[in-house]
């Protein structure tokens, strides 16, 4: 096996080119003045693929890097704990619109999935795979597989949804001018999850808070809501 | 540094914890969550390092789901298979969704500010 082979088996290659991937993408990202286009998640996403195919990597050999910069997530979401409790004074004050509008959101994001699937013809399984589609990776994993979806492709779909999110919804709420901390925060927590919030810290600390309380919340009230919209509707 | 990590991954690992024993469909980061919330407000503070360190955790929070989001490239064909009727899905929910909770809440919060105006003038 030649050293350049050895190397592109190598996790170590994996994780280097993650990091310093999402770091120029960054840089290229404050370049273009923070342009919604020039997402780093998905400027990063879209080169590393772009790499792994022309070097004919596999994403498990690509994973065994990047796995250590997964890993972060869990202990980056007990994080948010933290710029949510600086909030708390506007928290307690919002208390009875936030939880309004979360019922609402969360019930909007499963119908509107299932709805706009069954539309446009998609499989009964697939549909299944969208109902989660708005809320963080794991839960989103958990009711896949709980409905009779599949888990993996619906934190495909998880993280597309986010994206999205960033590029179009977010961008669209701050031309509106509906770019308050709490509504803007709180309504990408809700349509864009993780990605969503990572895009509203950018844009301020609060509007961060919100979108991890909103993330969490709507987990929650997902995980509780599509088993019980299935058995009512029998689908 | 360390004092975060440990703290962060503590409270992930009771999280853990308790969605197992208990079967909850909450993951154990959620949960983790909501316990450190809950302890920062009996303490009625943030601890000098985590209010140092967070923050900066939280501006690299986008890095963290490029390893995830590559995983798109196992269902490259799928995507392809059904490329139209999906972007439309995800596309027409996103808009529903987002903007459902954005407009509703906006609606709500104006009330909401009005009522504790009228309580407040009626006070005076």
């Amino acid at each position: 096996m030649s050293t350049w082979q050895f190397m592109l088996q190598s996790p170590l290659t994996w994780l280097f080119v993650t990091l310093l991937t999402f770091r120029g993408m960054v840089t290229l990202n404050r370049r273009c003045k923070g342009h919604p286009l020039a997402n780093p998640i998905i400027l990063s996403n879209g080169l590393i693929i772009a790499l792994l195919l022309g070097t004919g990597t596999s994403y498990t050999t690509y994973f065994a890097g990047a796995q250590y910069v997964h890993f972060l997530l869990g202990p980056a979401t007990v994080a948010l704990a933290v710029p949510l409790y600086a909030q708390l004074p506007r928290l307690q004050k919002a208390l009875g619109p936030l939880l309004i509008a979360l019922l609402i959101g969360g019930t909007v994001g499963i119908i509107s999935g299932i709805g706009s699937g069954m539309l446009f013809g998609l499989d009964r399984e697939l549909l299944l795979t969208l109902a989660p589609r708005s809320v963080t990776t794991p839960i989103a994993m958990g009711i896949a597989e709980h409905i009779g979806g599949v888990p993996q492709l619906a934190s495909v779909l998880v993280i597309l949804t986010g994206m999205l999110a960033c590029v179009l919804t977010i961008p669209l709420l701050q031309r509106w001018k509906w770019d308050s901390d709490i509504v803007l925060g709180f309504s990408s927590g809700i349509a864009g999850h993780g990605i969503g919030t990572a895009r509203a810290f950018q844009i301020s600390a609060g509007a961060g808070a919100f979108a991890g309380l909103a993330m969490g919340l709507n987990g929650v009230l997902t995980a509780v809501l599509v088993p019980l919209l299935l058995w009512l509707t029998r689908l | 540094m360390l004092e975060t990590l440990i703290v962060l991954v503590a409270y992930q690992w009771f999280g853990e914890m308790v969605s197992h024993a208990l079967s909850l469909p909450i993951p154990g980061p959620v949960l983790g969550m909501l316990f450190l919330f809950l302890t920062l407000m009996t303490r009625r503070g943030i601890p000098h390092f985590l209010g140092e360190n967070v923050p900066k955790l939280m501006a690299w929070l986008g890095l963290l789901f490029v390893p995830a989001g590559v995983g798109v490239i196992q269902y490259l064909d799928l995507l392809e298979r059904a490329f139209w009727p999906l972007t439309i899905t995800l596309l027409v929910a996103l808009f529903a969704t987002h903007l459902a909770t954005a407009g509703s809440l906006k609606l709500l919060l104006a009330r909401h500010r009005l009522r504790r105006l009228r309580k407040l003038g009626g006070k005076a």
